[in-house]
């Protein structure tokens, strides 16, 4: 082959530059926002708002942040959050998990029944109404079980993870441990589990991330500020700009409120997608994992 | 011990008796099986049992089986109300533009990827393409609000810098489905790569030796190797995209909503949810979102028929 390669022809070579070029335009445009808001969090409002700060922060300060760390609200939050995606992701987990194994099963019968029982809720569903009313019934209105029961084990989820056991688990493992007098459940506990510790983790970070940045159901279902997830109180902060007044106490002037208003929105994007930006490229290869995994027609 | 039979042990017992031991045996899957199919029960299939009360004049006091019956009163109500061609031409428009940039952005990006030749220098951009997807909706929105801010924003900025007047963006009708699909391009685009980079990998790279002895440019073979090859990959989500363009999502429109951008950012979900969470409206709100999922579900059905006239790729 090597003597058949021939040189670059010009052509070629062109494209590969065009190619680096664009390519690192468009990387720069995803990074420079994010870079942005950080050096903005550290930057001397008063230069955020002549338009001097653009590529290193200016008038150096930490203010935006000790207002953010003395507030109460965030961190009640961030706990909250916590909680929830813990407690959230454990039963997400363990019924999707429970859920896949018996259906990547060849022999299971009334298996397919069992697969469309679950399906058929991709298409149709009852909708934002009857399910609020179903929990308000149920008496979990603002409690946190609205929050981790009734979305736990999405068919989606389900799919990804039964199409790694039926790839990775091969049909005859089965028959040699059951001819051996070895039960299901003893099956799943000493030999599929342990062998999917990927898929696991695939999971645990989908909702992990799920629970993270999502609002939604808080914003439905719970009513008490001191239950609020992150996100809610981000939502107050950066959507509705409502700056708790215990950030804001020595501050006189309005237009001097404004300015801290707008620091301290830098320093909470910084505060609450952090962990979660800093944490993902070390996990990267799980959610291209389960994204591959969840690609291949199940 | 008495070895069991395993399954592959062709027997002569009737087959009928034959499954009812293989349900005994196999009892603890069904257990495994048992949490999921109780929550689908109460969580997803109540709620169906539920949408009847779109035909209904729900009061709380009299349940869902003792209310009204009033037919199809309250659809009638949507059809006729004065909103109802704002919220679906807003609703259709939205989803349809962000599909129309959005689909093809991951597909030219992905074969860019492909072809770039330093693998360091790749994984680093697709490390930081990668990043946005995993920033909240909250967080984006509150991004647009500080970028956008017309007295503080660097977008303000650099348009005064070019002797501009500042623009109110998130106050304003015009620039609210820009807004919502270029944000959802920078959010999404480097993730939707993936699935793409994935089909990709997998073409037969003697294909590429072929045509470059052929004298194909890298061009030629990027447009008569590369994309040929991943053809079936962007049918399937093609498909699945059309059929997803009435479920738009609720979070992202109902966060940059204000009154000020209400005549375009008012769609369906965000209508379903003002009538029926803030306003209490039960029946009326159901009775929307059950419009909205039929339409879903013909889309869907209607979709997946064409692609398999047109290309013999489909869902089922």
């Amino acid at each position: 082959m090597n003597q058949l390669m021939k040189r670059k022809s010009r052509g070629d070579i062109w494209f590969d530059i065009f190619n680096y070029v664009l390519l690192s335009i468009v990387m720069l445009l995803v990074l420079f926002p994010l870079y942005f808001v950080l050096i903005a969090s550290f930057s001397d409002p008063n230069y955020i708002y002549s338009g001097e700060v653009w590529l290193f922060p200016k008038g150096f300060t930490l203010d935006g942040y000790e207002r953010i760390f003395n507030d109460s609200s965030i961190w009640i939050g961030y706990a909250n959050s916590i909680l929830y995606a813990t407690l959230g992701t454990i039963i997400g987990v363990a019924v999707t998990v429970f859920a896949a194994y018996p259906l990547a099963r060849k022999d299971l019968v009334g298996k397919s029944a069992i697969m469309w029982f679950l399906m058929v809720t991709m298409f149709f569903s009852g909708g934002l109404i009857p399910t609020y009313l179903l929990i308000k019934d149920l008496h979990m209105l603002n409690t946190i079980w609205a929050l981790v029961i009734p979305g736990a084990g999405g068919v989606f989820n389900v799919i990804i993870v039964r199409t790694f056991f039926q790839s990775s688990i091969p049909d005859e493992m089965w028959e040699a441990a059951s001819i051996d007098g070895c039960s299901n459940t003893r099956f799943f506990w000493s030999i599929v589990l342990p062998l999917s510790k990927s898929i696991l983790a695939v999971m645990v970070l989908y909702h992990v991330v799920g629970f993270w940045n999502g609002f939604f159901d808080a914003l439905i279902y719970l009513n008490d500020e001191s239950k609020y997830p992150l996100q809610l109180v981000l939502r107050n902060i950066l959507v509705q700009n409502q700056v708790n007044s215990g950030m804001m106490i020595d501050v006189e002037s309005y237009a001097a409120k404004m300015r801290v208003t707008e620091l301290i929105k830098y320093g909470v994007i910084i505060v609450s997608s952090l962990p979660l930006l800093m944490l993902y490229p070390f996990l990267q290869k799980y959610f291209v994992k389960g994204v591959m995994i969840g690609s291949i027609k199940g | 011990m008495n070895s069991r039979t395993s399954s592959l042990d062709h027997s002569t017992i009737k087959p009928k008796r034959k499954r009812w031991s293989r349900v005994k045996r196999d009892y603890e899957l069904y257990l495994f099986l048992l949490p999921i199919i109780i929550l689908y029960l109460v969580f997803k299939y109540y709620p169906m049992y539920g949408v009847q009360i779109a035909f209904k004049d729900f009061s709380p006091s009299q349940g869902i089986w003792g209310s009204e019956w009033v037919g199809f009163q309250h659809f009638i109500d949507f059809f006729n109300s004065y909103n109802f061609w704002t919220i679906i031409t807003n609703t259709l428009s939205l989803s349809f533009l962000s599909l129309l940039f959005g689909f093809p952005a991951p597909i030219i990006i992905a074969l860019m990827l492909n072809q770039m030749l330093g693998k360091r220098y790749k994984k680093f951009v697709q490390t930081v393409i990668y990043a946005p997807h995993f920033i909240s909706t909250v967080v984006l929105i509150g991004m647009l609000n500080v970028f956008l801010s017309p007295n503080s924003g660097i977008v303000n900025h650099v348009i005064t810098m070019f002797g501009g007047d500042p623009i109110l963006f998130m106050a304003d009708e015009g620039w609210f489905r820009p807004l919502y699909i270029l944000s959802g391009i920078w959010q999404e685009t480097g993730f939707s790569t993936i699935i793409y980079l994935a089909a990709l990998a997998g073409v037969n790279p003697e294909l590429h030796e072929a045509a470059t002895m052929d004298g194909a440019s890298k061009w030629k073979r990027v447009w008569n190797v590369d994309i040929p090859s991943i053809l079936p990959t962007i049918v399937i989500l093609l498909i699945l995209a059309l059929g997803n363009i009435m479920s738009i999502g609720f979070e992202k429109a109902f966060l940059m909503q204000s009154d000020l951008n209400y005549g375009t950012s008012n769609i369906i979900p965000t209508y379903v949810y003002e009538m029926g969470i803030q306003k209490a409206q039960y029946s009326f709100s159901t009775a929307v979102g059950l419009f909205n999922s039929l339409i879903n579900i013909i889309l869907i059905v209607t979709v997946n028929r064409i692609a398999k006239k047109i290309t013999e790729t489909s869902l089922w």
